[in-house]
């Protein structure tokens, strides 16, 4: 007797999975998935014309409108550029963090994000260590909120601010967005993808423009479950390999502050995922590296790579003031007739 | 006592084998006589109840809820979960032990079935298998029986160590109650706050894999195989992947005394009802994958599961509203079990309405050892549903009786509208809107 056989199959017709009900706001940018090609297009453009713009009559665009900045986790990146971008247009800007606030008391995300409301902030931009917090903050306030990182989950303006500095080089002078704009283009992105919200944002955006991204990492730092993320997307844990077939080769940190007791071996670690000049000019001599930053000179990337020619790290950092700029103004103009320009 | 007499109803009671009109008195807290329709005259001072066209059943038994009494009254109290019990059905439920304190005495065990307590629907705690539920030192089960506890379980946590749990078993076959596991390997849940997966990768949140609950059960039941002599009796809680499934279906084969339950949410939903971050979809074991997702249906239809209990676990909107790392696992069910069993499992699933009705009356009760329940006898406690089988209604989570609303279920469609809910003869609950 077959103990092991399986009862008849029968028709299952489960419940439905409801919609999604977010973004609440037509000014949030929670993920990378909310923008279609014509909004992405749509920011690339304004991010161009706000940083050609004359500073005095940029000032002007959204002077005196209330954003605040609350961030759960520590930045410099992220927050100075938003803090530039937000300045730049002319807004008054706070920034709470949660070791200067009542944050440090217990306050909730909830009350905080409330208080900020109350206090008139017509716009939210979010770090925090928790994945989903945006969610969670939008669902509170309704307010347009800007994800910038939130635990292992997103960091959309930084998949917007790579993916300027890739049209730049491989697509220049392009202006509209379609679904083939980086058809045979692959994107490899090394190192901790488990923990990075950099990967997972990137991972969701470039393959809709026709982009291969390829992930690289060891096991602990890369499951095997992320190639099914999303399409366009596979793994391969020979770093070399990778590389012969890249355009763009993103090299990412560990991040020791997520890797919750994990114990890695980091010398085997940089033997096999380094980014070192020999392999560079071995396999991918004429690919873009990039570094969402912070950078750990000697340990993912080496010095040489990260100040060489090939380098495009600065320049991530320079676009995202530009691309940032673009967000928060269509965060505080969005979903205004006539005024609106996402 | 008033007498109740209950005309022009179909009765269902499994497990006597019933399924046809009849008429039923309740008198003094018991089933008094049971007759073909219109044979029962009501005498002087009999409340008569109408049921044409509804369906008379055993009151339902949940084997698993929290009361959060005593401790934690701001979210649930044995007065406000009974009336949500009384309101889905429910005639007896088995309040889990992780309470503040632990019920681990039978001093807790008597002040939880006290008559201040206001329970509308009859309480069957269940005590913790161990000291404080720390899994370390085994309870005075004999003690915690005869306080009035129906099975033991360290439910929340699981009893991780091979001798303690092993000891556990041996003990409660001793005298004469079930073990009832929460099995769920924590050395590979720790951090985890949803089903491990590719869902839980794209969410970026920590995973709970389906072999942390499945170790356990494939331990366990290693265990119970040991001791098969002791006739020691295993129950898994809300099983919730299909490895921890097949497992109990070939212990059983093995002639094993193993048993399973099932919740509403384990059958219906998936991992991807946790969409953006819903924490009304975070509970413990997690919403697993739709592959896991179908073998609880396919167990359900093919008999190997036990029960479908609720694990009714009420937490207040404040500790909801955060962050979905941060959020407490669980959610309430005891309003829902019924209608979403009757609308899935019946109407969509065509399973028959008498099976349906016994994983959620006859065969629960049999498995905590209730005796007169779960069936309507001559002679046994007059705990009885009627509700109206056609009836389509939307649940709305600000009507429940709980005393919080952490559903997934909110607006969803519902078949079976409860009428009345009768307690030992007494009327705990009544729509007569519906």
């Amino acid at each position: 007797m077959n103990l092991a056989a399986t009862p008849v199959r029968r028709q299952i017709h489960p419940p439905p999975v409801p919609a999604s009900p977010f973004p609440y706001n037509p000014g949030s940018l929670l993920s990378a998935a909310d923008l279609d090609l014509e909004g992405l297009s749509r920011i690339l453009l304004r991010a161009t014309e706000l940083e050609n713009e004359d500073p005095l009559v940029r000032a002007r665009i959204l002077a005196k409108r209330r954003v605040a900045l609350l961030f759960y986790e520590s930045s410099t990146r992220t927050r100075t550029s938003f803090e530039l971008a937000a300045k730049g247009l002319g807004t008054d800007t706070t920034l709470i963090s949660s070791l200067s606030s009542s944050i440090e008391k217990g306050e909730s995300l909830k009350d905080t994000g409330l208080t900020l409301k109350a206090l008139g902030a017509e716009a939210i931009i979010l770090r925090s260590n928790s994945s989903g917090a945006p969610w969670l903050l939008e669902a509170e306030t309704r307010l347009p909120v800007l994800n910038g990182g939130d635990g292992m989950h997103e960091h959309p303006t930084q998949a917007l601010l790579d993916l300027r500095t890739m049209l730049t080089h491989l697509r220049p002078g392009l202006t509209t967005l379609a679904a083939d704009t980086l058809a045979g283009v692959t994107v490899t992105i090394c190192g901790d993808i488990q923990h990075s919200r950099v990967a997972r944002s990137n991972m969701l955006l470039l393959p809709r423009l026709g982009a291969k991204v390829v992930l690289c990492g060891p096991r602990e730092l890369l499951p095997e479950i992320a190639a099914t993320a999303g399409p366009g997307i596979s793994v391969e844990r020979d770093l070399d390999a990778a590389l012969r077939q890249s355009q763009v080769v993103m090299m990412l940190r560990i991040q020791a502050e997520r890797l919750a007791g994990l114990q890695l071996d980091l010398e085997q670690y940089k033997t096999g995922y380094q980014l070192t000049g020999q392999r560079l000019a071995a396999h991918a001599s004429e690919s873009i590296v990039m570094h969402p930053g912070p950078i750990i000179r000697g340990l993912e990337i080496t010095a040489g790579v990260a100040d060489g020619p090939q380098s495009a790290i600065l320049e991530q950092v320079k676009n995202g003031v530009a691309i940032r700029m673009a967000v928060v103004e269509r965060a505080l103009t969005a979903g205004k007739e006539n005024g609106g320009r996402a | 006592m008033t007498a109740l007499l209950i005309r022009g109803g179909h009765l269902i009671d499994p497990a006597a084998g019933i399924d046809a009109p009849k008429d039923i008195l309740l008198k003094d807290g018991k089933v008094s006589e049971i007759a073909a329709p219109g044979k029962l005259k009501p005498v002087n001072g009999t409340e008569v109840l109408d049921a044409k066209g509804l369906v008379v059943a055993p009151g339902l038994v949940d084997m698993h809820v929290h009361l959060r009494e005593p401790g934690q009254g701001y979210k649930e109290t044995i007065a406000t979960g009974t009336a949500a019990a009384a309101a889905g059905g429910f005639t007896a439920v088995a309040a889990m032990p992780n309470t503040k304190p632990v019920n681990d005495s039978a001093e807790t065990t008597r002040w939880m079935l006290s008559p201040d307590r206001g329970a509308v629907v009859r309480v069957f705690p269940i005590a913790a298998a161990t000291r404080g539920s720390k899994g370390e030192a085994i309870n005075d089960f004999a003690a915690l029986k005869s306080a009035g506890a129906v099975a033991v379980s360290d439910d929340g946590l699981p009893i991780l160590k091979d001798n303690i749990m092993r000891e556990t078993l041996a003990a409660a076959a001793r005298v004469g109650l079930s073990v009832i596991q929460h099995a769920e390997d924590t050395r590979m849940t720790q951090g985890g706050s949803m089903n491990a997966g590719a869902m839980a990768f794209k969410l970026g949140l920590r995973g709970m894999p389906a072999e942390a609950e499945s170790a356990i059960v494939e331990r366990d039941i290693r265990l119970v195989t040991e001791l098969r002599d002791a006739r020691a009796h295993l129950h898994v809680a809300h099983t919730s992947t299909a490895a921890a499934l097949a497992a109990v279906r070939q212990a059983r084969r093995n002639g094993l005394r193993v048993t399973c339950e099932v919740a509403p949410h384990h059958f219906l939903l998936t991992e991807e009802h946790v969409g953006s971050y819903n924490t009304h979809a975070k509970m413990c074991p997690p919403l697993r994958s739709a592959a896991d997702r179908d073998a609880m249906i396919e167990a359900i239809l093919d008999g190997v599961v036990d029960a479908i209990a609720t694990d009714h676990a009420p937490h207040a909107a404040h500790e909801k509203e955060v962050e979905f790392e941060n959020a407490p696992n669980g959610i309430t069910g005891l309003e829902t079990a019924l209608g979403l069993s009757l609308r899935w499992l019946h109407k969509e699933w065509k399973m028959p309405l008498g099976r349906v009705l016994s994983l959620l009356s006859a065969q629960p009760a049999a498995l905590l050892g209730l005796k007169g329940r779960g069936t309507l006898t001559v002679g046994s406690f007059a705990d009885v549903v009627i509700f109206d089988p056609k009836g389509e209604w939307t649940f709305n989570a600000r009507e429940t009786r709980s005393k919080s609303r952490n559903t997934p279920f909110d607006g969803w469609t519902m078949l079976g509208k409860v009428r009345w809910t009768i307690s030992e003869g007494r009327i705990a609950f009544k729509n007569e809107t519906a």
